[in-house]
């Protein structure tokens, strides 16, 4: 166990925990928009900054991915910090003006407003979407094409993805809503920002409900070794 | 000089000393040799047709008895390639043509010198014959690029003449790792890679990493615009750059080690390639160098081009064959680099430095440069600047000994405006500064910084605001895009510079730039993104009054950006010659007859400023 100081409080932490974990188990809010427990850090939003004080030296850290130590002294909401989060929020807004998050965020942050000429886009390319398929999921159906301003998250070549399950874990963990999926009768449409692919839903033997992408189950079937008929009935009709 | 050779495995260090002595004794010092750089630079500018013609004569006169031919690496005088250099007299001819080679060859088997190739220094309007004399050499200190005329690459005797790998043997035999360290500690060499880390600090912590295996790599991604230091070293003396990764991989407990060299470099991994196999076969690079018992083996990894593989992250990243992109350095990569392992990065011109701190002492190295700052700098002088070329210097050296005094100047009279220095992150320093020592720390208190060493020299005609567009449009184009302050602020200040270069900046506009910058500093994953504000934030800091006018005034004081000139005929001074309506490639300007001042069509006009250029009598006015 370290000792450390978050905004003033003394805290105990596990060794190999991140800031953002001991923040968190301490209810000490650090904004983030590219951070879930389900993934490996990432780093990419930094909205997570919090300035950390070790020896003599000061300096901002993307709290998702420090690592606590014994001694650390971090603020979570200095001033510093805060006109950093606000100008990143500004960015953010510029390019999803229109996101109910990324608004709602904004406002958090004190920002109502940005200085930059507005975009309609949706996804912030966190990767969330893209960790999650390849680290959670294990197919790597997508993943973020390009560099730079001009990348994009997609499908290899924008063509609809052998691998691709039709989970729509992708949507679920989305921080902005950039990713929906709806069943409709015995389809699924997924919907990326860029492109989308249908799938075909499993009809219950007993309910005659559609209830999951049949490309999923047979991956389940075959990735934990269940017999073939494993998935016959949806879950409330199963004994 | 293809030829087949069989080469001995070296098992001591007195088989090499013996191969050493065999290979100089062979060699008569009197004979004559044409040394042609064969450099990427002389390639571009025809030097392989000098070089098949010296051949072709050599071989019909039946002279290869009498005269040499060496093929070498760049020597630096880049502005007057092709370059030939007759040796042992060192009688340098510039711009050479496969036109000139019979004459040359005729003279040099007579002893006589070809006049007309000669340098002429503008200065004094006098030849020069010995290339050591030229004033563009006089002033360097070339303890890594002097051997490069001395050396082909592809011919690892050449080094080994020169007494390449005693240092190598010297580690082995007669020091201990530590002591390797605490040589390099007591010369003070700093990394010459951009951010200037005390190198044997970094060694001492990779070899202290705990880990099973320990990762020696070195970085031949230059991608700095304008910038060729480590592509001439890894063309022109491939070994030099081996031998310092074999000492270092000794010191740091290291036994595989990587080049990782971009692929738009073809010459320098071929000649890395070569030097690679060469080394091997002398039992040099491998298993059991010099019956040591010291193993360590070398890849050469090609990079696919982009900037941000510079970065010792994303070009580990790159090297494990993910994409390459950083990842935050909380924890060193000395301690978890590539494949999680201690891995030591060091930059090309690092590496070649080990060597001659080995040969000649830390004391003789520590003696070189300034308090913070030992050894010497290449530095590739480009831009508006007589003598283009590569540079090696002392550290400390004033801006103005490189640009007046190495780099001849300005051309065509102008006046000297800023160089920029450190790549496309580094910043602008105006002409106020130009007696500032240039070293590591001297270059970051004016806000920028050594970089590589790429130095680009502006004149009157450039436009700052310009210029800081241009770095920032580079960088954002090179942004991997992980990390929104980098991707996306790099985008918006690409957009803010763009409009006051187009006379559609606001007020509050320079507020944002700075706030900005503070941000992309702050926040961004890797240093491609803390650095990228320097160009601008050092223009905001010297030439203010520059983008003052193009917001507040419209006007771009250096006539650059096309939206906020103007061009005018002034009707007095026209004779109607007809000159600018040929130049013109739009039709704009319309001849009214003999001795009647031309027509300019405003509406036509896209400023592109032809006739400005091609008016001898100044009446195209630029407003």
């Amino acid at each position: 166990m370290v000792t450390l100081t978050i905004d003033g409080r003394k805290v105990q932490a596990e060794e190999g925990a991140t800031i953002l974990e001991v923040a968190e188990d301490n209810n000490i809010y650090i904004p983030t928009l590219c951070s879930n427990e389900a993934v490996k850090p990432y780093g990419a939003c930094r909205l997570c900054l919090v300035e950390v004080t070790r020896g003599k030296r000061e300096r901002l850290v993307a709290s998702c991915l420090y690592e606590v130590e014994e001694g650390l002294v971090v603020k979570t909401n200095s001033e510093r910090v805060a006109s950093n989060r606000r100008m990143l929020m500004e960015l953010l807004l510029a390019r999803c003006p229109n996101n109910k998050k990324i608004q709602d965020l904004a406002h958090r942050l004190g920002v109502d407003g940005t200085s930059f000429e507005l975009e309609d886009k949706q996804c912030i390319l966190c990767a969330l979407c893209v960790r999650t398929c390849a680290e959670v999921v294990g197919v790597s159906a997508i993943s973020l094409v390009g560099r730079g301003t001009g990348r994009a998250m997609a499908t290899p070549f924008y063509e609809p993805s052998d691998v691709c399950i039709g989970c729509g874990s992708c949507a679920y963990v989305c921080p902005t809503g950039a990713i929906s999926f709806e069943d409709v009768g015995d389809t699924r449409y997924i919907k990326w920002p860029k492109n989308g692919m249908e799938f075909k839903l499993k009809k219950c033997k007993t309910c005659g409900r559609y209830w999951a992408p049949e490309k999923q189950l047979d991956y389940i079937i075959k990735k934990v070794n269940l017999a073939p008929d494993a998935f016959d009935n949806c879950p409330d009709c199963r004994d | 000089m293809e030829k087949e050779q069989i080469v001995n495995r070296l098992n001591s260090p007195d088989e090499l000393e013996a191969l050493r002595e065999s290979i100089v004794k062979s060699r008569d010092p009197k004979q004559r040799c044409i040394v042609i750089c064969g450099g990427t630079g002389c390639l571009a500018l025809g030097a392989q047709k000098v070089i098949t013609a010296f051949r072709r004569e050599i071989e019909k006169g039946g002279l290869e008895s009498k005269l040499a031919l060496r093929i070498t690496g760049c020597p630096g005088f880049c502005e007057r390639g092709p370059l030939v250099v007759v040796k042992p007299e060192n009688i340098l001819y510039q711009q050479v043509k496969s036109e000139d080679v019979t004459e040359i060859v005729s003279a040099t088997v007579k002893g006589n010198i070809v006049d007309r190739l000669l340098y002429v220094d503008p200065n004094t309007g006098k030849k020069v014959t010995h290339e050591p004399e030229v004033p563009f050499y006089e002033k360097q200190k070339r303890l890594l690029l002097g051997d490069n005329s001395n050396i082909d690459p592809t011919m690892i005797e050449d080094y080994l003449a020169l007494g390449g790998y005693a240092a190598l043997s010297k580690v082995l035999f007669e020091m201990s790792p530590e002591g390797v360290i605490k040589e390099v500690k007591k010369s003070g060499l700093r990394g010459r890679g951009g951010g200037g880390f005390p190198t044997a600090a970094k060694w001492e912590s990779c070899r202290q990493a705990p880990g099973d295996t320990r990762y020696i790599i070195c970085n031949c991604d230059e991608g700095d615009p304008g910038a060729f230091m480590d592509r001439s070293l890894m063309e022109g003396n491939p070994h030099s750059v081996l031998e310092g990764m074999l000492i270092g991989a000794y010191a740091i407990g290291g036994h595989e080690g990587y080049i990782y060299v971009r692929n738009e470099y073809p010459l320098a991994v071929k000649n890395a390639e070569i030097a690679v196999k060469q080394a091997e076969e002398y039992g040099l690079l491998g298993k059991n160098i010099l019956g040591s018992g010291f193993d360590f083996a070398v890849k050469i990894s090609r990079g696919g081009g982009a900037f941000v593989c510079g970065e010792s992250t994303a070009l580990m990243a790159s090297l494990e064959g993910k994409v390459g992109e950083p990842r935050a350095k909380y924890v060193h990569t000395v301690e978890k680099g590539l494949w999680e392992q201690p891995t030591n990065l060091n930059n090309v011109e690092t590496w070649a430095n080990v060597p001659l701190i080995i040969k000649n002492g830390a004391d003789w190295y520590a003696k070189i440069g300034t308090d913070g700052s030992k050894g010497t700098k290449i530095f590739s002088l480009v831009g508006k600047i007589n003598n283009t070329g590569l540079v090696e210097v002392p550290m400390g050296i004033t801006l103005r000994e490189i640009i007046y005094d190495i780099g001849g100047g300005i051309p065509d009279g102008k006046k000297f405006k800023a160089v920029q220095t450190g790549g496309p992150s580094g910043g602008c320093i105006p002409e106020s500064m130009l007696d500032l020592p240039v070293d590591f720390d001297e270059l970051d208190r004016v806000g920028s910084m050594m970089g590589s060493g790429g130095m680009i020299v502006m004149d009157e005609n450039s436009c700052m605001v310009d210029i800081a567009r241009y770095f920032i449009n580079f960088l954002e184009g090179e942004s991997c895009g992980k990390c929104i302050p980098c991707r996306e602020g790099l985008k918006r200040m690409s957009q803010i510079l763009t409009r006051i270069t187009e006379g559609k900046g606001k007020d509050g506009d320079i507020d944002l730039l700075e706030r900005l910058s503070a941000t992309l500093i702050d926040s961004s994953l890797c240093a491609l993104g803390s650095t990228a504000p320097n160009p601008v934030l050092t223009t905001l800091r010297y030439f203010r009054d520059e983008y003052e006018a193009h917001i507040k005034d419209k006007r771009c004081p250096a006539g650059v950006c096309k939206e906020l000139v103007t061009y005018l005929i002034d009707e007095e001074k026209c004779p109607g010659c007809g000159l600018c309506v040929k130049a013109c490639p739009v039709e704009a300007i319309t001849s009214m007859g003999k001795k009647k001042p031309v027509v300019l069509d405003q509406e036509k006009c896209i400023k592109c400023g032809a006739c400005y250029d091609v008016c001898n009598l100044d009446a195209v006015i630029r407003k």
